[in-house]
């Protein structure tokens, strides 16, 4: 210590008298340092602008109008990215697509964090035979590939949700289907972060001054507890929304998912195998949009994870 | 260990009787079977009701379960719809290794179906995984000692590119460049359909040129997960102190890599590996589905899509069975390979 520079102790000094950053502005830190991250975000708002401004440009009627005698047209001039089976314009649906599949992608996530939020946070907090139960149930549900659970349910819902209007907009009832049962087949992962959570968090002290206090369980659970384990239901959520828009591709693609004319970019790809030599391009936009969206969202997850670790360390320069 | 075991096999026994129960129900209510069954002409209602009947459709869920489940030949049944019980059931039940005969197909036995199918699957799934753990292990260990340089990057990169691929893009790319346009271009390309060429018959020659797509599409898909996730073991490992004592020892690099440091890299390795068979069955669908191979996953698809309640049943729970089962089997081998872990 002795070799301390006079420059370094008065730099030192400086150090100490700046104010100490807030959480915040550390997380806003540490997330733009992970340049992936950033382009991720970035992709992320380019195609979001994609999706919601496109439909400035084209209307819905455009991209559900069908006219069989430009039927899988290749990419011209009038149709950038070419027809499909029916002669509708890729382009116009990719767009419409893709704010459903967007959609799905956020709205299943809601329904996978309320769900597995709940069943963590009950078993965790009250233990014993509680989460004895809630837990077997959790392993039992991990134990069927999710895949095959959710064809499974998407036949047993399909057909059986009528088309809701929202927002001036049609929406096949297909839709909700999936968003409810992407979010009930995905939840296990979370709640078993957020049992582990509590498990740990509920024999600190601040939760035995609460219950001193007279504070009820539930206050207890969302006020106290809950907020901090926000960071991991956080990280594990935005990687879940690319979890559920690939798993809406998957269904979609195997023909049990959002039925048309109600365009998303996984049902865009249903039977494209079938055109592989006559018309790739039935696929190739769809295919990359959601390659793009998915690898943007993990990026973005992966930044969130560095930037959400209290115990990671910035350099505040 | 034999308790250990004997125990984990107790607790399976409730976990599948759980999802068994949860599947049933909701395989039971996702469509009529009889709806397929008359082929072009439409079913006459009494035909209908009669063949309900027989399939034991008209009975209430829990009875249909418990007869899926232990068999009705305990029981009787009315088949000829008097409303008086006459005839004994034949069935067995899933506890006794009767799977029900099928909805669909002319009653062919469920257990028969499956495994004409079965192989199939087996043939590009363990191939793939072999392949996947090999240049997982490679790549993995290879980016992992030259950290930071340009082929980590490289990899790291690409891996992460790879992981976020939905299997049907690599699929379809890979069906696009080696399939159709090495076609064009007039090089030997590959077979995108099948099994097997159907005028060159099923030969074994056949089978395996139509089987590279396929495990090609499965491995990118996988490979990028697990070398990401062995080039993250592998650093752990190398920072060991152990690893710094067999250095200083003089041992060279080679030795040091393969002796000490690979057997506990590549020891998580085998966790993920027997936790990914679900995974792994999943991505069947999908892949047998876009190059149309006869397999499992298909199966499926194609049973589940017309309601036939017992063969769905089936490969549901064989793979409930086989998911338990690995992850037992996970955690002896685990157990086995690294001797700091006692189960009791």
């Amino acid at each position: 210590m002795a070799a301390l520079a006079e420059a370094d102790v008065i730099r030192l000094q400086e150090e100490l008298k700046a104010k100490p950053l807030t959480p915040g502005q550390l997380i806003k830190l540490r997330f733009l340092r992970h340049k992936m991250a950033v382009l991720g975000a970035i992709m992320l708002l380019v195609l979001i602008l994609y999706a919601f401004g496109g439909a400035l440009v084209y209307s819905e009627a455009e991209a559900n109008f069908t006219d069989t005698k430009i039927r899988l047209n290749p990419p011209s001039a009038e149709h950038p990215f070419g027809t499909d089976t029916v002669g509708r314009d890729i382009l116009a649906r990719t767009i419409y697509g893709g704010q459903i599949s967007l959609l799905i992608g956020l709205s299943a996530v809601v329904v996978e964090v309320i769900v597995g939020v709940l069943i963590g946070a009950i078993a965790g907090y009250y233990g014993g035979w509680i989460d004895g139960l809630l837990m077997r149930f959790t392993e039992a549900m991990f134990n069927i590939p999710q895949l095959f659970l959710l064809l499974v349910m998407a036949k047993f819902f399909g057909g059986k949700i009528p088309t809701i209007t929202f927002l001036n907009r049609e929406f096949s009832g297909s839709v909700i289907v999936i968003i409810v049962i992407i979010g009930i087949t995905s939840w296990m992962y979370l709640a078993r972060i957020v049992r582990a959570n509590f498990l740990s968090l509920k024999e600190r002290e601040f939760v035995l001054a609460a219950h001193t206090t007279g504070t009820s369980n539930l206050s207890i659970i969302f006020n106290h507890i809950l907020p901090n384990s926000i960071a991991p239901i956080i990280v594990s959520g935005t990687l879940s929304v690319a979890n559920a828009i690939i798993s809406e591709a998957y269904i979609s693609f195997l023909g049990l998912g959002v039925q048309p004319p109600t365009a998303t970019w996984g049902n865009m790809l249903e039977g494209a195998y079938n055109y592989i030599e006559t018309a790739p391009w039935l696929w190739i936009s769809p295919g990359i949009l959601i390659v793009l969206t998915v690898l943007s969202i993990n990026f973005v997850g992966d930044g969130l994870r560095d930037a959400l670790d209290p115990h990671a360390i910035v350099e505040a320069k | 260990m034999t308790r250990y075991i004997i125990r984990r096999i107790l607790q399976a026994i409730p976990l599948l009787f759980i999802i068994s129960v949860l599947l049933f129900v909701l395989m039971i209510n996702t469509g009529d079977p009889l709806a397929t069954m008359g082929g072009r002409k439409a079913t006459r209602p009494e035909d209908r009701a009669r063949l309900a009947r027989q399939l034991g459709l008209d009975q209430p869920i829990y009875k249909q379960y418990i007869y899926w489940l232990i068999g009705n030949d305990w029981a009787l049944i009315d088949m000829d719809g008097d409303g008086i019980l006459e005839t004994p059931g034949s069935r067995l039940g899933v506890l006794r290794g009767d799977f029900g005969n099928s909805l669909i197909s002319r009653g062919k036995a469920v257990i028969e179906i499956i495994w004409d199918r079965l192989p199939n699957t087996l043939i590009l799934m363990i191939p793939a995984e072999i392949i996947v753990i090999i240049v997982s292990l490679i790549v993995g260990i290879y980016s992992a000692l030259r950290q930071y340089s340009l082929i980590d990057h490289t990899v790291t990169a690409l891996s992460f590119i790879g992981y976020s691929m939905p299997i049907f893009f690599v699929a379809l790319v890979s069906m696009y460049i080696f399939g159709v346009n090495f076609k064009r271009w007039g090089l030997p390309y590959l077979p995108t359909v099948g099994m097997f060429d159907p005028k060159m018959g099923k030969t074994t020659v056949q089978i395996i040129w139509h089987m590279i797509l396929p495990i090609f599409s499965m491995t990118v898909i996988t490979a990028a997960g697990y070398s990401r996730f062995v080039r993250s073991q592998m650093l752990e490992v190398i920072s060991e102190d152990y690893i710094r004592t067999a250095r200083s020892k003089g041992l060279p690099q080679r030795l040091v890599i393969s002796r000490h440091a690979l057997k506990n890299a590549a020891l998580p390795l085998v966790t993920i590996v027997g936790l990914d068979v679900p995974l792994l069955l999943a991505g069947a669908v999908v892949t047998e589905t876009i190059f149309a191979w006869p397999g499992m996953g298909r199966l499926f698809i194609d049973h589940l899509s017309r309601s036939d309640t017992p063969v769905v049943m089936g490969i549901l729970m064989m793979i409930s069975v086989a998911v338990v089962f690995s992850q037992l089997i996970t955690d002896i081998i685990y157990a086995w390979l690294d001797p700091r872990i006692r189960y009791t």
